[in-house]
């Protein structure tokens, strides 16, 4: 079967609805699936809920899609850095569900791993706890979260092969092993999208399995913060 | 004279033992990675997938893929691995981080902590804070001890959300150190030329012998 795409428009080509629930792996700007997301601003999908750890810039990652009202709703841990969401949320416009980083985390890899909810102590005696089932284990509190399951998991890799075995780069990683690992179809862009057998296959982070469409694209990857010291 | 920024994150160095893994928050807990004693070994988390965490780069070695918590650029050590978040925050609940150092905007004398957002007025998010805080061995705050107005920061109880419930063990602020104890906060340093008076003064929480 070919999982093989030639740009984020042709990957996208009817997956999109309105509605959806989309899960995007990323930390920042970094590691993100920039075409994708641009590929979702251009096909105008209204009404998303997205899960991301953060919601891009204003202009940049997921904040276009701020820009554009597609997103209904937010689950995030961190909305810094992005007045535009600020705005949208303050005024009542944009729903949003936040989420400690490692609950979001732990609920893409337990969706994808088809585990419906799992206790932790995240969060207990807190806003977030509210709500939720408490249970104790061994005299200590948890609370019961959800795993997620997306309709369509985004994800951005460094290099990837026509089976969609994905290799990520440094601190890129982050969310994008979990949030593939979760959506009922997942699409990977790669900067380099390479025969099938030219990656080892021991050192293969998300095997092929997870990723339905992959395809090659260019990557502005912009830097948040750039903080250097003297030579 | 009160401590400033650097002598917090000196006195919080302190803290530090060797071979422990450690989480250093955004602000002052970041100029805590100056003062790491002679001969303690440890090897920094940075919560978005990364343990060994190095300077930041040189002009040369900005690598757009290599970034900390803070999304500031940085580089990498002999010693570096990278993970998945899933796998990070599972060091993290799992107990595997001896300890995290990081600000806050109240904390109250049984350990509660508030340091994500004020309602109505600053959304940003928690972040890993509140995983952190709730897994790791060790929570250790460094903060000033009053706010722009003048006002305790450490208080009777937190009046914004709760980042965790009882999860601080000790405070450093500019005034001195604090220990977390049945009761209330006991001091354990006070800053060269801060009186004990003036402690009492500015701190709203029960101090306890």
């Amino acid at each position: 079967m070919r999982k093989t795409y030639d740009s984020a428009a042709d990957a996208l080509e009817g997956v999109l609805f309105d509605g959806m629930m989309i899960a995007a792996g990323g930390f920042g700007l970094c590691g993100i699936p920039e075409n994708l997301i641009e590929g979702i601003r251009d096909a105008g999908t209204k009404n998303l809920t997205v899960a991301s750890n953060n919601a891009g810039v204003d202009d940049f990652g997921l904040g276009i899609l701020l820009q554009t009202k597609q997103v209904k709703k937010m689950i995030s841990s961190y909305v810094g850095e992005n007045d535009e969401f600020m705005r949208q949320y303050l005024s009542g416009e944009l729903e949003l569900e936040f989420n400690p980083q490692g609950t979001l985390a732990e609920r893409m890899r337990a969706g994808g791993a088809g585990i419906p909810g799992f206790y932790t102590k995240t969060g207990v005696g807190t806003v977030i706890a509210e709500g939720k089932e408490h249970k104790d284990f061994n005299g200590e509190t948890y609370i019961l979260e959800e795993g997620i399951v997306a309709d369509l998991a985004i994800v951005k890799a460094w290099k990837g092969d026509r089976a969609g075995n994905l290799i990520y780069r440094k601190t890129a990683r982050n969310f994008n092993p979990n949030a593939a690992t979760c959506g009922k179809i997942c699409i990977a862009e790669v900067e380099e999208l390479l025969p099938t057998g030219a990656l080892d296959p021991d050192l293969i982070h998300t095997p092929g399995i997870f990723v339905h469409r992959i395809f090659e694209g260019g990557h502005e990857k912009r830097i948040e913060q750039r903080t250097v010291r003297e030579a | 004279m009160a401590w400033d920024r650097n002598q917090m994150a000196e006195r919080a160095g302190h803290e530090l033992r060797d071979g422990m893994y450690v989480n250093l928050g955004i602000g002052i807990p970041t100029l805590v990675s100056n003062y790491i004693p002679e001969g303690v070994d440890v090897t920094l988390q940075s919560e978005n997938g990364m343990l060994g965490m190095g300077p930041f780069p040189t002009e040369d070695e900005i690598d757009a893929d290599l970034i900390n918590a803070g999304k500031q650029t940085i580089t990498e050590l002999h010693r570096t691995s990278y993970f998945s978040s899933a796998d990070s925050f599972a060091m993290i609940r799992g107990g595997k981080i001896a300890m995290a150092i990081l600000g806050a905007m109240e904390v109250a004398e049984n350990g509660d902590l508030a340091n994500w957002m004020i309602p109505g007025k600053l959304v940003k998010g928690m972040g890993g804070a509140m995983d952190l805080v709730a897994g790791v061995g060790r929570v250790i705050v460094i903060m000033d001890h009053t706010n722009k107005k003048g006002e305790s920061k450490l208080l009777k109880a937190c009046t914004l959300p709760l980042t965790g419930a009882g999860v601080v063990d000790e405070i450093i602020t500019n005034l001195g150190v604090f220990k977390v104890v049945e009761g209330g906060l006991k001091v354990i340093e006070i800053a060269e030329d801060v009186t004990m008076d003036e402690i009492r003064q500015l701190t709203e929480a029960t101090l306890v012998d």
